[in-house]
Parts: structure tokens; sequence; C-alpha cells
């Protein structure tokens, strides 16, 4: 019973350490990179040609780490739940 | 066949598929009517979601936003994204876990409280009709500008349609009839933009096309219009106002809210299990996304097309020689031309602009946003069934919305006023005929709305937002990771924050709004972006009170514990 909660406890460790980083990222790219820095970004053209790399991610970078982001924590989190609820009561 | 006969054919062919659908999907309990019986695959869910989310707004008005805002249209298209990322991290899996019908349901459980289902359920209530007026109103203009019917009449043909499915098949029918719709409008929406991109970018990927050098010059796309703006005295399109703070407060409001709006939350209800609704977050967003990253490359098109009309080679052109599309909008009223100088040339131009003198120019050109999409294959010359498929995509994206708002709107009243609190004793039987009346009478009120909208729709759709992000995400973000927060916590915190927030949008937008700029906003921050601060003190309040009321009863804290574990395969 004991090591079950315990169990339980790291799973959702394990769970509130991927959200941090994950959201971290996406505050970073939207807020960080979109809007805080996009005038100091303004000068450099990336990654493509002809954009401003602020105001690339304010209106498309953003958008595509997004969906990476979710897909990996889904990716993450599934794995998690079949690593955590198969291992049975014995251990 | 002309343009008329294409459209009348394409809405026609549309409109049967989504009733062959509805026919096909009936509902035969509550759970079907409620959660499609939670048996949606997550891929379809992600489309359906999709659909559920791009409403007429996204489809028809958001690239013209953005052309004609230009960096700072960029909070829409991050709020409206990253608001997912929340949702797939903070509160879809645990809601789906929980796994009842409604998101007054989780508030009135979690809370163990009438009171707070009851909030739950008015907030749903409002937010819901005050954005599916807007969907109506967005059907009868579609059907006005490109068929020549009424205003009227497009909403009651657009009123028979989300009937037939919504009451038949609930959130069965609504679930594979948006599935259809993402389909047609992504479709529509991209066939014009894929054109556009490869006249004026020479490739068929918008997304590329936004950074390339456009046909026949050396710069690029972007710097040639911000010279263009530069030259017109616009500010530069690559480059925001100025006011970061703002900024920041609006893109997270819209974001917030977005993870907070019922309708939404509401589909990952219907998936099979808490893997398969991490999934469908995936997908829902991906599929968000095709549109939501062409969109602001429409909006560079359009923008550089428009200006090169009436702007060549250093000269404003003569009015007479504008093209024929001009003149069909001008007659809508969408494009306006007043001749301030008399000298019979289209001066468009920002508020910084001078002639050669140093003397300010008048702006005589007003166009309206939505004409960035509407209009856009006309200006690009493209064949007529494009402009068709355009009327199309914006019916499927009105219609989708508007169901799943409904749907909200009588699960809220069949489900958490009658069952779950005025009748208790109510049969499924009847629990389920009660929430097709609900969704009936749903229809008409919307309808309604949406022939005589009332003055200030417009600004209060943007302001659902506000509402849902201080009061719906904190409450059920808290219910989920702060075991110990409490029932006085949780809905002093929510009145605190819809409180503040609707006092202060208005005292700007409604009674005050002469005072409704920079100089005076608090910290610097618009209406729009208010609802960040009320939910720092939804956050703040919740906190406090908690601290010296009662804890939680046991029950509701195992309830909270079970919600965090693994799902078993």
């Amino acid at each position: 019973m004991n090591s079950e909660s315990e169990k339980m406890r790291t799973y959702w460790k394990k769970n509130l350490i991927l959200i941090s980083v994950l959201l971290a990222i996406w505050a970073l790219v939207s807020f960080g990179l979109g809007i805080y820095w996009a005038e100091d970004l303004h000068e450099i053209h990336a990654p493509l040609p002809g954009t401003p790399l602020g105001f690339w991610f304010a209106q498309q970078g953003s958008i595509f780490t997004f969906v990476v982001l979710i897909w990996i924590y889904a990716w993450r989190m599934n794995r998690l739940d079949d690593e955590f609820s198969s291992s049975g009561e014995g251990e | 066949m002309g343009v008329t006969g294409w459209t009348t054919l394409l809405i026609g062919a549309s409109f049967l598929l989504y009733i062959v659908i509805a026919f096909r999907s009936r509902a035969s309990s509550t759970g079907e009517f409620y959660i499609a019986g939670q048996h949606v695959p997550p891929l379809a869910n992600g489309m359906a979601t999709a659909a559920d989310w791009m409403s007429a707004a996204s489809f028809i008005s958001m690239a013209g936003i953005i052309s004609f805002s230009g960096f700072d249209g960029s909070v829409y298209l991050m709020g409206w994204t990253g608001g997912y990322v929340l949702l797939a991290l903070l509160l879809a899996p645990y809601l789906r876990k929980f796994g009842k019908f409604t998101v007054p349901d989780f508030i009135g459980e979690r809370y163990y409280s009438q009171t707070a289902r009851l909030v739950a359920v008015i907030c749903a209530i409002f937010v819901s009709f005050t954005y599916v007026a807007g969907q109506m109103r967005g059907v009868g203009v579609v059907f006005s500008r490109f068929l020549e019917v009424d205003v009227t009449w497009g909403v009651v043909i657009g009123m028979g349609i989300v009937f037939i499915y919504a009451v038949l098949g609930g959130m069965k029918g609504i679930t594979y009839t948006q599935v259809a719709q993402y389909c047609v409008l992504i479709f529509a929406f991209m066939v014009p933009a894929i054109f556009i991109s490869l006249m004026v970018a020479g490739t068929a990927i918008p997304q590329i096309g936004f950074g390339s050098t456009a046909i026949g010059s050396e710069t690029s796309l972007l710097s040639r219009l911000d010279g263009l703006h530069e030259q017109l005295g616009f500010t530069q399109y690559t480059l925001g106002s100025g006011n970061t703070i703002n900024l920041l407060a609006i893109t997270f409001a819209l974001m917030a809210g977005t993870a907070g709006l019922p309708h939404v939350i509401i589909r990952f209800y219907t998936v099979p299990s808490v893997r398969a609704a991490r999934q469908s977050a995936g997908w829902a967003l991906l599929f968000i996304a095709i549109l939501y990253t062409t969109a602001p490359a429409v909006a560079v098109f359009a923008r550089t097309n428009l200006i090169d009309t009436v702007y060549r080679e250093g000269e404003f052109q003569r009015h007479d020689q504008m093209p024929s599309w001009f003149q069909t909008w001008e007659r809508t009223g969408l494009i306006e031309f007043k001749d301030i100088n008399g000298d019979g040339r289209i001066q468009y131009v920002g508020k910084a602009a001078t002639d050669g003198a140093g003397d300010p120019i008048a702006n005589e050109l007003t166009i309206d946003r939505d004409i960035m999409v509407l209009a856009n294959p006309e200006i690009a010359e493209l064949p007529d069934w494009v402009i068709a498929l355009v009327a199309a995509g914006g019916l499927a994206a009105a219609l989708s919305t508007a169901a799943g708002l409904l749907l909200v709107v009588s699960t809220s009243i069949s489900h958490d006023l009658l069952r779950k609190w005025l009748r208790p004793d109510l049969s499924e039987k009847s629990e389920l005929l009660a929430a097709r009346i609900a969704a009936g009478v749903a229809v008409c009120v919307a309808g309604y709305l949406g022939i005589h909208p009332p003055g200030f729709v417009a600004e209060v759709v943007a302001f659902a937002f506000g509402l849902a992000a201080a009061s719906f995400f904190p409450a059920i973000l808290l219910g989920i990771f702060m075991k110990r927060m409490n029932r006085e916590g949780a809905i002093s915190g929510m009145v605190v924050g819809l409180l503040f927030t609707a006092g202060y949008i208005i005292y700007f937008r409604f009674l005050h709004p002469e005072l409704d700029n920079e100089a005076n906003w608090w910290w610097g921050i618009s209406p729009k972006g208010i609802g960040t601060v009320g939910m720092c003190f939804n956050f703040m309040v919740a906190g406090i009170v908690r601290s010296f009321t009662d804890d939680p009863p046991e029950e509701v804290v195992r309830m909270v514990e079970e919600i965090r574990l693994p799902e078993k395969p």
C-alpha cells in the first residue's frame, strides 16, 4: 500500500516536471521571442531569408512550437501511464 | 456557370452532406447526446475540435485583422493557439479522467457546492450565447454577399440546418458534421491561399511564400511591404506599436480564455480514454495550425496586392481606373472612397503621411477587414468556383462553431439546471427530451440574436475570453493542481475575478468610451487584456480565503487524487 502511494507520488512529480519544462518553452517562444525580445531580434533574418526573427516567431514559429510541445507531452505521458499502471502492486 | 451558380451548387452540396451525416448519427441516450457516448477516435475529435474552435471570425476576419495591424495582430495568432498548450497539459487529461458531462459538473462536484455549479452555468450560458450570435450573423452575411439573399433569410436557413443536426444528434451528430465541416473549411481556405502564394511569391506553400522575395523584385515581400508602409505613413508592418505589457496581457488573456471556454473543453469528454484526450489535443492544434500559419501569409499577400492596386510607381491611382472587384465591393459598403481633395485619385494613407511640402494628407479610403479573405479570390482573379468555395467554407466555419456552443447551452440547462438542481428525479428519457427542447429553443434564440444583433456583440465576443480567463480557467486549474483548495476559496476567487474583469470592461467600453486609451488604462493594459489581471486576482483571493476557511471534505481530496492517477490500460 505504502509503496503504491510512493509510486504515485513519483508519477505525479515526473508529470509536474514535464509540464514545467514544456510550459517554460511555451512561454519562451511566445512571450519571450515573439513579443518581449521581438524588437531586438528584428535585424536577424531567419529562418526564412525574408522574415525578421522576432516577427517570424510571433506569427509562425510559436505556433509550430506549440504543436510540437503538445505531441511531446502526449507521447511522454502516455508512455509514463503504461509504465506506472502495468507493473502491478508487488513492487 | 457563373459565381452564383457555383455558390448555390457548393453550398447546397455541403448542406446535403451535413444533413445526411445528421440522420446517420442520431443520439439515443443522454450519454450520446452530451458526449457522443465517448466513442470518438482522437483523430476525428481533433478535426471536430478544430472546426468547433475556428469560427466565422477565424475564417473570415482573422487574416484581415492581421493584414491591417501587422505585428500587433500576432496576439490573436499566439493567443488562440497557445491556449491549446494550457488545455492539453493542464486541463483536458484530468477533466477526461473525471469523466462527467459538463464543465459546471466538474466545478460543482470538485467544490461540493450547488452555488459554484450555478455560477459556472451562468458563465457558460452567457459566454456561449454572446459568441453564437456572432456566428449566426456570419451565416447571414455570407448568404447575403454571395447569393444576394436577405440577411434574415440567410440566418433562417442556417438555423434550420443547425436545428436538424443539433436537435437530432446532439453531440454525436455535431461531432461527425464538424469533421465534415473541418474538411470543407480548410480546403476552402487553402485553395485561394495557395493560388495567391503562387502568384505573389512563386511557391505553393504560403508559409514559405511569407518569407520569400516577391516575383520580379529583389527585396523580400515583408521588407517591400515595410517600405510601402513607410512611404504611405502607416506604422511598420513587422514592428509592434511598442506597448509590450499590453501585448503580453492580451496574449495571455486569449490563451487562458481559450483553455477555459466550455465548448472547447467539452470536446475532450467525448474521447474513449485519457490517452486519447492527450493525443486528440495534439491533432486539434495541428489541424488549427494549418489555417493559423497560413492566415498571416494571406495577410501579407493581400495587403501587398491591395496597396499595389491603389498606389503604383509612386502615384495614387485614379478611382475610375479601379478594377471591377473594387466597384463590386464598394456597392456592398465594405470599401468606401471619399474624394476629400477632389482630384479623382485614391489617397490611401496612414496617420503619419505628408506630401512634398510636409503638410498632412487626408486618407480617402476605408476598407472593411473582412474583404481580405472574402474578396481575395476576386482581387487575384481566381476562377469562379474558388470564390464559391470561400462562401461554403465561411458557412462551415460559422455553423460548426454555432452547433458546439448551442450544445453547451442545451446541456447546461437540461443536465446542470434540471437534472442536477431542480428535478433530480428526472428519468433519462425525459432528460434527453429536455435536452432536445433546450437545444431547439437555443437555436431559435441564437437566430433571433443573429437577425437583431445587439450593437455590442462584437465587443462582447472579445471579452468572453477575458471572462473565461478570469473565472473558469483558474477555478479548474486550482481544482486539479491544489488538493486543498476549498469551496469558499474557489467561489470567492471566481466572483472577484469576474466582477473585476467585467467591471473594467464595462467601465471603459460602455460607460466611458472616451477614456478608453492608454493614458487611462491601469498598468497600460487595455480591456482586451484585463482578463490576465482578473485571473491573478482570482488566484490571490482564492489562496487567501482558503487559508482561513475549512479544508475540503475527505472524499473530495480523494477524488482529486483519483484524477491524478495514471490511467489503467
